[in-house]
This record gives structure tokens, C-alpha cells and sequence, in this order.
């Protein structure tokens, strides 16, 4: 295990409400007070002047399709970008080829971790039998197997009575359920969001109301349980309000934006690019003022990604045939930097607490910190290099990403995950 | 001024100027078709491909009348003879068709927005025949040339489009034409097949069949389709019929002069009384005649040639 002296960052760590410029060390994997003078000497040093130290950052939703879709993404490359946009722990949805919906599987997916992924990589497993919504999976075993919360994600469990039942099942062992809420019955077809867009470019509409009626049947059913439900991927204006007031009572749900739904809108589908397809859709102006606001207030606690690849063939289709969803782990730092810090001035230690400690609390993670003692999983970024994105080259397997070829402001230098060195200079190590 | 576009993709895209040279091209074209030869040797040599992946009769028909009498070589595929039904991609098909040595593609597509992705890619023409609820902007070319025929100019004068708008190309198209044009565009139909979002493309929406229909001067009927049944958009056919069907007496709501356009295909009984469809307000027949004109104008135009030069090619 290598020490290392990080020299002259501006470090901040929400978690101890810490933003000062100083020193960092890392001895035996964890973060340490201080070095010995002849632990100094033998230290790596790192100058971190002009970057920012903070805990490396948590995605609590990533697709990295192994088992079974490892054409797209594998735990081995859907880690390495994760690593390169300077996250350290992220959380994979269920939806693999099979689905996650037994021990089993949670155990292939385990081993494939240890083998292959150069961050931390925590399974999620289904709510349901086959994610069809129709029986609940074997939540205990998969609880015992290592999953950290149980989802259906994008098969929203569309009876109200299973889903009663799941979250009664699932608070006896403290599990999260992550919830993709989308009303199947209002969506058939629906390739974007309804509204004047959608009737401009011909498109069948997948309405707000759709994520509306389930965000507040979960918080209907999170206030009668009791149980913890996470909301994957707001993008509805009237959801963020059905939040913001459940919250009021005390609903114990919490909410996650992604970095496409504060960045973008309907108008980018003008010329039906697929790299803007995704579900749920990118919405108006309008939702994307109220998620930003939502951020602000606290009603949404996270960003997360919702990184989903899909190959070059997969999405050079016709709109409506080609698959949803887009990367997000090499670009959501700079993007989301560039809207809530620079277009929208956040303060930049409340931006990743959003990235860091939150999503960590959410999920009872023990990382989030640079505290003595903690793991020493850590992000080295410079807030103000601007760069050009070329989604080709890449870690993930896949390009799908409408910031491809686009300049970002802010870039992740060096990433260490346990104290070791993953990310640095561009290599993964 | 020239014409320089290549491709046909949608009216939305086209100025007033660009709608003007095609209507005028297509007027020279409309006095060959009244010739004993109706035949020019404007596209003698080139060969385009009729690419149709929806069922079609009246505009594939159309399409491949317009080329011949171009002189062109055609070539229709249908969906169920192509290979899409193997699983190939539209892409892969559509470069096929490309090194096959297709001069131009002629794309009906369910899916919006497919012709716009052909492009991309390929280095030839691309005509929209027809793309999902998106557009179908030779209908709504032909659509607006049978109306100034009848009206002269459409500035100011009122035009209503009835029946399912949410669904139909055929609307968007003109919508976008008549407002290019000046037309006073109302949309009937109801709630649920005309949304008020169409009201940002700065036509009117109404429910109301009397109000709407009250001194219009043309009358565009769209077909309804069962299936929107099922789906709730309506409670049934009979219903639609009794609420929003033309009837005689609708029709004398009607500006006296008043027009009946229908794209087809019809659906006798339901969006139209039969007598009205024959009768002679209707036009429907003339609309038919007039796409010829109108995509030999399309083809020509986008095939490199100019507006003023249709007639001196001409034999």
C-alpha cells in the first residue's frame, strides 16, 4: 500500500462541512491526521494546486449490463468510466440478461466485481419474479446475497397492492426500494415528452402525469409502510412538488435528478437524435427549472446518472426504434457543475455533497468522507480546465452520449479508490 | 432566386418563396398532363426508388406516375417484399438501395423523422412521402395547390381541418403550408384528437363543429380511424359520426363558395356523408390529379432541376 502526501488542494468534504486549502494524507488505504516525518519523505507527493479535493463520487444508478448484454457494457469498462469521471462507489440496476432477481445472479455479478471493476460496484436486485410485477423476487435472499436496495427499474411495479406488499417485505431488512415511476397505461408508445414538441415532430407523448400518479402512489405508500422509496430519475415539475410536500409530513422517500434533466429539454429532439432519447424523457423548460429548484430546496437529495450504454448499432435507428437511455459517468461531473455551480450558482460544496456524503447516506454507505479513517476513496478534479469530450475514446464500451464532441468546463484528474491510484492522467491503472 | 434544396423532408422547413416555386413548376407541369403525349425527358437516365414501408396506394401510385412522366426509370419496393422484414435496418437498406445506383429514394415510413435520418447518410435525394404523425409534405403541397386553383390566394380566408389531427401527417403538413400561406386555420375534432399544443403552430383549436364550420371557405376532412377506439380516443365510430361527421346540413354552415378536401382514403358514412363526397363542393378527385403535378415538381426541382426551365426541357 503506497502513502501519499496531496499537496495544496482546496479540499472539501461536506460530510465535516471542511473547504479549506491544505494537505492530504492516505496511509494503508484510509485517510490519515498526519505522516511521520520519515513517512513525508517516502510519501508520494501529488501537487494538487488549482484542484479540488473531495470524496470520490457515488452513482447510486448505473447500467453496466453483466450479466448478458456485455456487448453494451461490462463491470470491467462500465467501472473504468466510472473511475475516469471520478467516481469511486456506484450502484447497478437489476434489468441484466437474466435479470437480478435471485442470489444467484447477485453472486455472478459479486464475482465479476472482484474480478474486474477498478471502483466499488454494488449490486441492486428486483423487486419482483423475472421484473414482470407480478410476484415478489426472493428480497431476503438477495439481501443476504448483498444488494444494497431492490428495483424494478423501468419496469415500474404497476399494482398498487404488490407494491404495498414490497415495501412491507422489504423494511424488515432496511432495504431501499428504487422506483422508475412511469404509468405504463399512459406511455404505450411514447417515445418523448408530451407536449408541443411531441406534436411538432410527430412523436407519441409520454405526459408528466405519468410520473405524477406513481410518484405520489409511492409517497402514499411510503407514508403507510413506512418503508424507504427512492424515486429514480425525476423529471416531472408537478412531481418535484408532490415531493416537496409529502416531505413536509415526513414521508421517508428521497429523490434523485439526473445531470441530462437540469441540462437539457425537449427542444434537443428537433432533429430526432437518438443520443436524446431516454426514459424518462427530457422534459420542458419549465421541469427543468422546477428539478434545479428542487435541488435547491433539498427536495431532490441526489444526482445520480442513470448511466445506460447502448452500442452505436442499437441507437443509429429510427426515433422510435431505437433503445432509451445515454452514458453519464464521464460527463455528469462537468455537466453538472456547469449548470448548478456556473449557470445556476450553487456553492460548489453543496454540489457534491449532492454527488457524495448524500447519496451515501441514502444508502447507508459507509464512504462519502475524507475523514481520518475512512476509506480513501477520493476525486482530484480541476473545476476550470475546459476539454473536449469525445465519447469514442472513452472507457465505457459504448459512444451513446449527447455530449459527444462537446466542450465541458472541469475535469477529473486522478481518482484513488481505497488508497490506491484508479484514474490518473487520462489512463485508468 | 434558384432552388437549392436537395431533399423534400417537410414543409415546417420550406419558405413561402420555396412553396411558390414548386406551386408554379407544378402548374407547367399540370399543362403536360394535358397533352395527348404526357410525357417530358426531364429525368431521363436517373432512377429513383419508390421506398415504401407503410401501405400506401394513392401516394405510391402518384409517386410513380410523376416519375414516369418524368421520364424517369422507377423502382417500387414495399415493406413486405424488403428486406426489413429479415430484420435489416433502414440504414442498411437504404445504403443497398444507394449502391444499387438509385439516383433518389422515396421514403413512407411509420416511423417519424426517418427520412431527416436517411439523410445523414446518404449522398442522394431524399423525398418524404410520408413520415409516422410527423409530415407528409407533398400532400400538403398538392392540398394547398387544389386550394389556390379554387380560391386564388389564401390570404385571410378561413380554412378548417375536422377529424383526427393528433394521428395525421396530412394535417401537420398543411398547417404548416396554409399559415406559410397566411391561411386562417382552425383545427375540429375532438379534445382528445386535437390537443390545444397544436395551438403554438398558430392555428386555432376548436370543438365546437358550428362555430368552426361557420363561413369557412374550405373544409379539410381527415379519415378517423378505427383503431383510435380502442385506444380512448373516442367512444365510437357512431358517436364521432353524430358529433363530428359532414352532413348536409353542416355543410350549409359552410361559406355558400366552400370547398370539401379529403386525402383519402375515405370512410363513407363516418367522417363524410356519401352525397358530399360525390357532390360539387368536393374536390376530392381534383387533389388526387393535382399530386401528380405536384410531385413531378417535387422530383424535378430536387433532382437539380430549376423553376423558370421546366418548359423549354419540355417536348
Amino acid at each position: 500500500m503506497s502513502t501519499f502526501w496531496i499537496q495544496n488542494a482546496r479540499i472539501i468534504d461536506p460530510a465535516v462541512k471542511r473547504d479549506a486549502i491544505g494537505d492530504l494524507y492516505i496511509s494503508g488505504g484510509k485517510f490519515v491526521a498526519s505522516l511521520s516525518v520519515s513517512a513525508k519523505k517516502s510519501a508520494k507527493k501529488i501537487d494538487a494546486t488549482g484542484l479540488i479535493a473531495c470524496p470520490g463520487l457515488i452513482d447510486v444508478h448505473v447500467h453496466f449490463r453483466e450479466p448478458g448484454q456485455t456487448h453494451k457494457e461490462t463491470i470491467a469498462t462500465g467501472s473504468r468510466a466510472a473511475a475516469a469521471g471520478g467516481f469511486t462507489t456506484v450502484v447497478c440496476m437489476p434489468n441484466t440478461a437474466p435479470v437480478a432477481d435471485n442470489a444467484g445472479t447477485i453472486q455472478l455479478i459479486n464475482d465479476s466485481v472482484r474480478r474486474d471493476a477498478v471502483v466499488r460496484v454494488l449490486p441492486t436486485g428486483c423487486i419482483t419474479v423475472g421484473m414482470k410485477g407480478a410476484a415478489l423476487a426472493p428480497i431476503g435472499s438477495l439481501k443476504r446475497a448483498g444488494v444494497v436496495a431492490i428495483t424494478d427499474d423501468g419496469d415500474c411495479v404497476q399494482s398498487n397492492e404488490l407494491m404495498r406488499r414490497a415495501c412491507e417485505y422489504a423494511k424488515m431488512f432496511d432495504l431501499p426500494i428504487m422506483d422508475h415511476c412511469q404509468d405504463h397505461s399512459m406511455t404505450v408508445g411514447a417515445v418523448m415528452n408530451e407536449g408541443v414538441m411531441s406534436t411538432r415532430l410527430g412523436l407519441r407523448g409520454w405526459p408528466n402525469a405519468a410520473e405524477d400518479l406513481i410518484v405520489a402512489r409511492n409517497a402514499i405508500l411510503s407514508e403507510h409502510t413506512g418503508a424507504h422509496i427512492h424515486l429514480q430519475h425525476i423529471s416531472s415539475r408537478h412531481s418535484v412538488d408532490i415531493i416537496r410536500r409529502a416531505k413536509a409530513r415526513g414521508v421517508k422517500i428521497t429523490a434523485e435528478a439526473t445531470p441530462h434533466h437540469i441540462a437539457l429539454t425537449d427542444e434537443s429532439l428537433a432533429t430526432y437524435d437518438t443520443h436524446f432519447k431516454m426514459n424518462p424523457p427530457l422534459r420542458t423548460e419549465e421541469d427543468r427549472r422546477a428539478i434545479i429548484a428542487g435541488l435547491r430546496d433539498g427536495t431532490i437529495d441526489i444526482i445520480a446518472t442513470d448511466h445506460a450504454p447502448h452500442t452505436d448499432y442499437e441507437k443509429d435507428k429510427e426515433f422510435d426504434f431505437a433503445p432509451n437511455g445515454i452514458l453519464g459517468l464521464e460527463t455528469a461531473l462537468p455537466v453538472t457543475l456547469g449548470v448548478l455551480v456556473r449557470q445556476e450558482k450553487f456553492k460548489l460544496p453543496f454540489v457534491i455533497d449532492l454527488m457524495t456524503r448524500r447519496p451515501a447516506r441514502l444508502l447507508g454507505l459507509p464512504a462519502g468522507t475524507l475523514n481520518v479513517d475512512a476509506a480513501a476513496d477520493l476525486c482530484l478534479f480541476n473545476p476550470d480546465e475546459d476539454w473536449t469530450y469525445d465519447a469514442k475514446a472513452g472507457f465505457s464500451k459504448s459512444s451513446n452520449s449527447p455530449w459527444h464532441g462537446a466542450t465541458l468546463t472541469g475535469r477529473v484528474k486522478t481518482t484513488f479508490v481505497a488508497g490506491k491510484i484508479v484514474f490518473t492522467q487520462g489512463k485508468i491503472l | 432566386m434558384p432552388w437549392t434544396r436537395r431533399h423534400l423532408l417537410t414543409i415546417e422547413e420550406l419558405s413561402l418563396a420555396e412553396i411558390g416555386q414548386i406551386h408554379a413548376t407544378a402548374t407547367a407541369f399540370k399543362k403536360i398532363l394535358g397533352r395527348s403525349v404526357k410525357k417530358v425527358p426531364a429525368l431521363r437516365g436517373k432512377t429513383i426508388v419508390n421506398l415504401f414501408l407503410e401501405p400506401s396506394t394513392r401516394t405510391r401510385m402518384a409517386f410513380d406516375m410523376a416519375a414516369k412522366r418524368l421520364s424517369a426509370d422507377v423502382i417500387s419496393l414495399d415493406g413486405a417484399s424488403s428486406s426489413t422484414t429479415k430484420g435489416e435496418t433502414l440504414r442498411d437498406t437504404a445504403e443497398n438501395i444507394r449502391a444499387l445506383g438509385a439516383d433518389m429514394i422515396i421514403l413512407r415510413h411509420a416511423a417519424a423523422g426517418s427520412p431527416l435520418y436517411l439523410t445523414r447518410f446518404l449522398d442522394i435525394p431524399v423525398i418524404n412521402a410520408g413520415d409516422g404523425a410527423h409530415e407528409h409534405p407533398t400532400q400538403g403541397l398538392l392540398d394547398t395547390f387544389t386550394m389556390l386553383e379554387h380560391l386564388g390566394s389564401l390570404k385571410g380566408r378561413k380554412v378548417v381541418i375536422l377529424g383526427d389531427i393528433l394521428f395525421s401527417r396530412v394535417a401537420r403538413s398543411n398547417i404548416h403550408a396554409l399559415t406559410k400561406l397566411g391561411a386562417a386555420v382552425t383545427l375540429v375534432g375532438p379534445s382528445t384528437l386535437v390537443p390545444h399544443w397544436f395551438t403554438d403552430l398558430g392555428v386555432k383549436v376548436s370543438h365546437d363543429l358550428r362555430s368552426a364550420l361557420a363561413d369557412a371557405e374550405v373544409v379539410m376532412l381527415l379519415r378517423i380511424q378505427h383503431e383510435r377506439q380502442s385506444s380512448g380516443h373516442f367512444p365510437s365510430l357512431g358517436e364521432y359520426t353524430s358529433m363530428f361527421g359532414l352532413n348536409k346540413t353542416r355543410a350549409s354552415w359552410l361559406n355558400p363558395k366552400a370547398i370539401i378536401m379529403h386525402p383519402g382514403p375515405i370512410n363513407r358514412g363516418v367522417e363524410i356523408d356519401s352525397e358530399l363526397a360525390d357532390g360539387d363542393r368536393s374536390v376530392i378527385l381534383e387533389q388526387v390529379t393535382n399530386g401528380i403535378a405536384v410531385r413531378m415538381a417535387v422530383l424535378y426541382l430536387c433532382s437539380g432541376g430549376q423553376p423558370e426551365s421546366v418548359m423549354p426541357t419540355t417536348v
